[in-house]
């Protein structure tokens, strides 16, 4: 069994769960562990900048974020008590269009092996230097650069405005 | 088993992007959405790094660098909405926000 089927199993199996479970804490982790699957997906693509990104960024900062919140709002009980007994994805709206949605996905992925049968392994020649990555980052694509900056500057400034409470000086 | 190809990973992407939509859909609790988005995004770097192996190029690499960005600032504000909207209902089910709806 090469790695790559291991990991594509632990990320979708990982990723279902987070869909299927009602406390949301459990989400959390279950999507860190899909993270740490795509990050050796990652490393099997020779990319370890984007592997160690993703540990660090995804799975160390903006998922500590999204639980700090889910604890400090603790609410782990969604919804209304017939939400309660029926699991989220046996109600019958989510049924129907998961059943769509499943079906639409396997005609996608047959018509597509269809067509790419042919392309084989991967040709020679991978960019996995960081030091290379970080040139074209400060050379070709210095605005994109900056402007992330700057976006994330605003992004900061809406969060603190936005959660702030009224009345608060 | 074959070496994975392009088209590989390229099925694995389209898998996760699937779940991520479902979850969007079908689930009824803001933070499952938002973690559902991230799935998505995640399905997209995937798709951007395994088309920049075969490319043998850069550029792939440097792309999900700016949509990790961008998932950063969308999870902060994403979260400091959800907050707000929690003080204001203490529920996080989307259809009790219902305010602006016609």
């Amino acid at each position: 069994m090469t790695p790559f089927y291991l990991f594509a199993a632990i990320a979708v199996g990982a990723s279902l769960l987070v869909i299927a479970q009602r406390n949301p804490v459990y989400s959390v982790l279950l999507l860190i562990a899909s993270f740490g699957a795509l990050s050796g997906l990652y490393v099997l693509l020779d990319a370890p900048f984007v592997a160690v990104i993703q540990i660090i960024v995804y799975a160390g900062a903006i998922m500590v974020l999204f639980l700090f919140v889910v604890m400090l709002l603790n609410a782990p009980h969604e919804e209304t008590p017939y939400d309660e007994q029926v699991h989220p994805l046996m109600r019958p709206g989510p049924m129907r269009l998961g059943a769509v949605l499943a079906l639409g996905l396997v005609v996608e992925l047959i018509w597509a092996l269809e067509k790419g049968a042919e392309s084989g392994r991967f040709a020679g020649g991978a960019v996995s230097n960081v030091g290379a990555i970080g040139r074209l980052l400060f050379t070709e694509y210095a605005f994109a650069f900056e402007v992330t900056s700057i976006l994330i500057i605003v992004a900061m400034v809406g969060a603190v405005v936005l959660a702030r409470r009224e009345g608060a000086r | 088993m074959p070496a994975p190809s392009l088209g590989d990973y390229l099925a694995l992407s389209a898998v996760l992007f699937a779940i991520g939509a479902a979850g969007v859909f079908v689930r009824r609790n803001l933070i499952t959405i938002l973690l559902s988005i991230e799935i998505m995004l995640n399905a997209v770097n995937l798709t951007f790094v395994a088309f920049g192996r075969a490319l043998g190029s850069a550029d792939g690499q440097i792309i999900v660098f700016f949509v990790m960005t961008v998932a950063a600032a969308e999870a902060a504000v994403g979260l400091a909405i959800v907050i707000t909207l929690f003080r204001h209902r203490e529920s996080l089910n989307p259809d009790s926000f219902t305010a602006l709806k016609w």
